[in-house]
This record gives C-alpha cells, structure tokens and sequence, in this order.
C-alpha cells in the first residue's frame, strides 16, 4: 500500500481520499467512518490507513461482514442526527445492502413527507483491471445512476478525490461514491488551492474540436491516453470526465458533443441498459441536430470480467478501442 | 419537373398542352408549371411521342420528379401497343428484403387486371387507389407519393418495381443530422452533394464544401421551402412565397458574391437624336423606346467583355454561350422576374423591341418559358421609368455581373469644351469580384458608353 515512488509525485489517489477523510473527521464531530476492516487493518485499500490510531475506535468502526446491517445503521445514525461514512469493500458486495440503499436510504425521505433526511455517504471500490475476478470487478454504479433519491459520484482524478467528499458529506441526501480500483496508486500534484468540487458539473479534461470522449472513473485515464493517440492521428479530441453520474449535467455534454458533433460514450460496464446507454441517449434527445455521426459507445465484454490477465484486458474498453472508435465518427 | 430557377426546388403542374399520343419536338411548350415566382411554360427537351402523363394537373412535385414519358427513336410505340407489353415487365428478379414480402410481388403483378378492357385505350395515369397493401406500404417507407408514380402493371396498376423505379427521386438521401441542418440553413440540395461518410452518407464537411463551392449548386441549392398545403395557392400566399424566394436567393447572393460597383454618366444626344429620327420613319409597331438601345448596348458590350457574360460555378468562371440578357421585370403584384431576351446582341433594334415588348407582357402575365428563367448570363435592371437616377442591384448568382440604368435626364453636360444641356443616363455595374477585377468591369461601362454614341452601329 505505497505511495509512488518517493519525490517523484505529491501525492496519490489514495493518499488524497484518506486526506479529505482526516478533514471530514476532524471538521465535524458527527462524522465517523464504518465498514469492513476499515479500523485496524486500514482498510481494504489502505484508504483509511492509520486513522484508527488517529480518531480512536469509536470514530473509525470496524464492522461484521454484514453489508446490510452496517449500512442500515448508517441510514438510521444518519437519520438520527449524525453524518455516517460507510465503506462496503467492492461494488459486487453492495447488493447486499441494495434493499437498504433503495428501499430505505433512497426512498425515506419522500416516505417521510419530507421529516427524515439521510445525509449518508457510502464509498465503495468499483472496476475491474486487478485480476480480482468475476465478483470483485463488476462496474454497477450505473445502476445506482437509476435511482432517484440519491447522488451518485465518481471521482476519476487525485483532485477530484481529495475535494468530492467535503460537498458529499455537506449534502441532505444520501450520496454514493465510487473509487475505481485501478485509480488508488495514481500519482501526481495536489494544487493546494484547489477547493470543493461542485457536484453538479461535469468537467472537460482535455478541449478538443473534433469529438467528444466522453467517460467517467477508471475510464477516464484511458481516454486521456487515447485522446494523444488522436491527436497524433489529427483528430482533436475533447475529454468530459462526467464525474457526477447522477444527476447527470445535461449541459456540459451537449455543449461538447454541439462543439465536436461526434462522440463517444467510454462506460466500463456491460453496454446493455448502460449509463453509457442513457449518455447516448440525451445526446440524441437534446442535440440530434448537431450530430454528424452516429453516436459510438466503448463498453466492457458482456461476460462476467475474467480472471486470466489477456482475457480480462480483452474484455475491458482499451485506449486503442477507444481510438477505433473515434475514427468510426470522424473518418 | 424541370428546375426552373435557382431559387425552385417543387412546382404545381397546372396544365397539360399535349396528350399522350401526340408527337412533340424539342422546344415544343407542352406544359404549364407554377412555381412560387410566376407561371411558366415547360419546353420540352426531347423529340418523341408523348406516352404517358404521369402527373396529374394541380399536384405539386419536386424538382426532379418525372412529368411525363416520351418515346424516341423509330420503335417508340404507341401507347396502346406499349401497355401490354409493359404489362410482362418482371417483378425484380433480386427482392431486396427475404421472407414474406418477396412473394407477394409476383402475386400481385399477375393478378387478374380488373381494368383488362381499358388496355386497348390509351391508358390514363393510373388511379392511386389501383395499388395493394404493399405497394402503399413501399412507398409510404420510402416517402414516395403514389399519385406521382407511373403503374405498369395491369390496367395501369402501381407494381412493386414501379414504386422502386420511383424511389430515386423521392428516396432519403442518408446524411448525419447536422449536415441535413447544415444544407437546410445553407440552401444546399442533398442530392447534390457526394457523401464522403459510410456507405455515401453525407456528413456536414460535405455540406459546407457544397457551400463554399456555391455557385455550383445553382440549380437546386433551393431556398428552405415552406411547405404549401395545397397547389391551388391565394395571391397573398403566391406574393408570400414569391417574396421568399427573392429574400432567399438575394441573400445568398449578398452572402457569397463579394460585389463590386462601377458607375458613369452617358452622354445620350446621339443615340436619342438617332432613335428619334428613326421612330419618324417607322410604323408605330416599330417604334423603339431609349431602353431598348440601353438593352441592345449593354448586351454588344457583353459580347465585347464576356468576361462579365456567364457564370461562377465551381470556384470557376464558365462563359455563357450567347449573350442572353436577363431583363428585370417588375410585376404587378410585386416581386419581379428577371427572364432572358435570347441572343440579344444579335438582334436587330427593332426585332429585339418586339422580343422585349413579348416578355415584358408575358412576364407580367406569368407565361414565361422555362429556358427564359435559366438561362441569362447577365442581367440588366432600368429602374429609369422608377424616376430614379442610378441602381446598384445585386447580383442574380450564379450570373457575374449586373447592369443598371437609371433615368434619362437633362443635366448641363460638357463635351469638347462646351457646356449644354444633354439627355444622360448613369449606367451602373455590379460584378462578382471572385470573376473579374475593377478594370474589366470599367472596360465594359467604356464599351456600353462607346457603343451608344454610334446608335446607327447598334
């Protein structure tokens, strides 16, 4: 669970969650972080290394192996006047808490008339990219994306890391944010004046004029490379990390897709009913008239994501599937 | 439907003047056509017999859209011959689509002609409702209008190949949404553009190439036309579209022709003095009036400088072959026409009064012919009778070049060191400065000045 190699970067992704936990902990004393081996082992990722030691362990909690139950008191502590982080290890174990996310985290708030806010955030690992397998490598924030209720983040870069969880906790409704497992070792700089992230915006990573790549999380580096690739091939293109996958920002993608009018929706889940589905779907709802090609979507392998190395790589969108793709639109 | 002007992209078939049967050269005017300018009178551009009327008076087709068929050459048979050996024209011999559809074609191509008896009668164009389940289902996919489709089969029935055959016309040109934007906001026909995407498919570059390339696509590069509910059109609609249609090209004309203007002040003692004397010995019939020496100079001058006599088409100046002189006409209802005097630097003055008395009337009437609306290669406008002095007009693409003459009035003049009182007229050119620089266009006002002071030579 290293940094980078030392002096060469600021910092890391991991490094920048487990800071804005430090901040969160020390700013408020209602917030207080849960989930499996999250005390003494510092966490499954090494994201909360250390904080045991440092907030004591009525503040960091090591809970059973029980997705539902810990994520049921976190609705209840949060409905009771606390700010309760909860960690759940992989998106794949989060099913088991996904009656207590949509039934009751989602839905109290309207069942309530109103009375009971559920100021929650649960972190949760996604993707694949590791060799973890079939039930540890799944992208299903998508289908957390359908649900009205909740907000649902994916920070995709270090700042972005550092700065989602602050506005994540300061919001009434419950809020879901998934670290790609492939980002946590990802090194570089920190602006140190860098300030919360305004969740309600997408962010163009990279302008460009000729098409929109348009991606989110552990995509969003493979984007970035394919985007150089273009460049080198004379295609301009333009990266929107899409950051807040729910409520989506209809106008930072349109406004791209208005300027390149071609695109490509770059989504690490299964194409079928995908967020990438629904991103396709309200470029051609809302600016089908700027559209000169048709809209292309880089998807991962409909199979559950393989263990061996070369058939999990084949499964997964590649930067130069992504590039394929562009020269589909452009060519 | 012939293209009868930059700005027409559908027009109302008013009136045949031929019948199926009936022998037609080229030229023959055989039928009457209303486009949102005027009514004109089609020519035809073959010689043949006249077989077949595919559409029916009042009904308002597209550009493109085939009026009638004519059979040339020795074997063109009569119509009643024609029929039922059309009749055994073969369902296509490649259905496009497998499965069920294929087999209903044949079936429907043998069935019993109910209208068996009429086949020995020149055949009429087939009733619409002559067509199965199919056929209607075809050409509704395909946006084909059925009344405008020629039935080959039984008794003038509509066949599955006849609604193929059709497709060209009224198929859907593939193109992204935003090149199809593009074409609408740029006046530029689909059709015409080559799709440099998959399968053909055109994209906006193609588009915006067809654009710049402007003068091009003349022919279609049709104004957004709204859609007009029925063919039987108000006065008020007619002037609506008409206007339209002059907004529409005028505006491409100020937005793609870099204009430039020349001016100069005529001296017209001589050619007054000389038409004067000439009305004295002349019948009424042949007297001329001064526009006709303007007119009759300005197309010598074209002749003289055809540098300014044609067209800008494909980043390209191509001569026009002959001088004819697009001569504006205003119409009653407003709006205006700008048809050709053909060949107007070859015609006598008082042949060429008589030519321009014709059209004036004729365009006034709306019973131009459609070689009179395509092909002037410069036009002249003579807002004299307006009582204004000078007219800077715009340019009628892809033409090069306008001419204006003002009014004919009395100034104090000097020439050869003597101040009098003369007749003059400013005469006025705009041009295409993509075709010709200043100096050309000087050269040509020179000449129109020269040319006047020997009216005896006009």
């Amino acid at each position: 669970m290293g940094n980078g190699p030392a002096g060469e970067a600021k910092t890391t992704y991991r490094e920048a969650l487990r800071e804005a936990l430090r901040e969160a902990l020390d700013a408020d004393e209602r917030v207080f972080l849960m989930g499996e081996d999250v005390g003494r082992y510092g966490g499954c990722f090494g994201v909360s290394l250390g904080l045991l030691e440092e907030f004591g362990p009525k503040r960091i909690r090591d809970t059973p192996l029980s997705e539902s139950a810990f994520v049921g008191a976190g609705i209840g502590a949060a409905m009771a006047g606390l700010r309760p982080i909860v960690e759940i290890m992989t998106v794949n174990f989060s099913l088991l808490a996904l009656d207590q996310i949509l039934n009751n985290a989602a839905t109290v708030l309207h069942m309530s008339g109103g009375q009971f806010p559920v100021p929650l955030v649960i972190r949760m690992t996604t993707g694949a990219g590791r060799q973890l397998a079939a039930q540890h490598s799944h992208s299903l924030e998508g289908w957390y994306a359908h649900i009205p209720g909740i907000r649902v983040l994916a920070p995709a870069t270090i700042e972005d890391a550092r700065h989602m969880l602050a506005p994540a906790l300061a919001d009434p409704d419950p809020v879901l944010i998934f670290e790609h497992g492939t980002l946590y070792s990802a090194s570089g700089d920190l602006d140190p004046a860098a300030g919360p992230v305004d969740l309600d915006t997408a962010s163009v990573r990279r302008p460009g004029t000729d098409i929109s790549l348009i991606t989110y999380g552990g995509c969003l580096p493979k984007a970035m490379a394919a985007a150089d690739t273009l460049a080198a091939d004379g295609i301009s293109a333009e990266v929107v990390d899409l950051r807040t996958l729910r409520p989506l920002d209809d106008a930072t993608i349109t406004g791209s897709v208005a300027r390149t009018h071609r695109a490509v929706v770059v989504d690490e889940a299964w194409r079928s009913g995908s967020l990438a589905a629904e991103v396709s779907s309200r470029i051609t709802e809302q600016v089908f008239y700027e559209l000169d090609a048709p809209v292309e979507r880089v998807c991962s392998a409909e199979v559950p994501i393989p263990y061996a190395r070369q058939l999990e790589e084949a499964a997964l969108p590649q930067a130069v599937d992504i590039v394929k793709a562009a020269h589909r639109a452009v060519d | 439907m012939p293209s009868l002007g930059a700005d027409m992209d559908e027009g109302v078939l008013l009136e045949w003047l031929v019948r199926p049967g009936q022998q037609v050269h080229k030229g023959d005017v055989v039928a009457v056509v209303e486009t949102s300018k005027s009514t004109i009178e089609v020519e035809c551009f073959d010689t043949g017999t006249v077989q077949h009327l595919l559409v029916e008076p009042g009904t308002t087709v597209p550009v493109g859209t085939p009026l009638a068929v004519i059979g040339t050459g020795p074997q063109a048979t009569h119509p009643a011959s024609a029929a039922p050996r059309r009749r055994r024209a073969p369902v296509p011999a490649r259905p496009k689509t497998p499965g069920a559809v294929p087999h209903k074609a044949p079936a429907e191509a043998r069935r019993p002609a109910p209208f068996a008896p009429d086949a020995a009668r020149p055949p009429a164009p087939a009733p619409v409702a002559a067509t199965g389940p199919l056929v209607r289902h075809l050409a509704h996919d395909r946006g084909i209008d059925l009344s405008a489709v020629h039935g080959t089969g039984p008794g003038g029935r509509i066949t599955r190949t006849d609604v193929e055959h059709a497709a060209p016309a009224g198929r859907r040109i593939p193109a992204s949404p935003l090149a199809r934007r593009l074409a609408e906001e740029l006046h530029v026909s689909l059709a015409d553009v080559p799709g440099s995407g998959a399968h053909g498919v055109v994209r906006a570059a193609d588009i915006r190439a067809a654009a710049e390339a402007a003068g091009t696509v003349t022919a279609s590069a049709a104004a957004p036309a709204p859609v007009r509910p029925a063919p039987a059109r108000r006065a008020a609609d007619r002037a609506t579209a008409m206007r339209h249609a002059i907004g529409a090209l005028m505006a491409r004309s100020k937005r793609e022709i870099p204009h430039y203007y020349l001016s100069t002040t005529i001296d017209l003692a001589a050619a007054l003095e000389w038409m004067h004397e000439h009305n004295r010995h002349s019948p009424v019939s042949e007297r001329l009036v001064p526009a006709a020496l303007l007119l009759k100079a300005a197309a010598l001058a074209a002749d003289q400088v055809p540098e300014l006599n044609g067209f800008w088409t494909e980043d390209r100046f191509a001569p026009g072959s002959g001088v004819h002189l697009g001569v504006a006409v205003s119409l009653r209802g407003g709006g205006l026409v700008a048809p050709a005097l053909h060949h107007a630097d070859t015609l006598a003055l008082p042949e060429l009064m008589a030519a321009l008395k014709d059209l004036v009337a004729r365009a006034r009437t709306g019973r131009l012919r459609g070689s009179e609306t395509t092909d002037p290669t410069i036009t002249v406008t003579n807002l004299g009778d307006q009582g204004v002095e000078s007219v800077f007009g715009v340019i009628y693409p892809p033409q090069v070049a306008l001419v204006g003459f003002g009014r004919v009035v009395e100034r104090p003049f000097a020439t050869g060191g003597l101040l009098g009182v003369r007749p003059v007229v400013t005469a006025t050119l705009s041009a295409d400065h993509r075709a010709t620089d200043g100096a050309v266009g000087a050269r040509y006002l020179t000449a129109v000045d020269h040319l006047l002071q020997k009216p005896e030579e006009l």
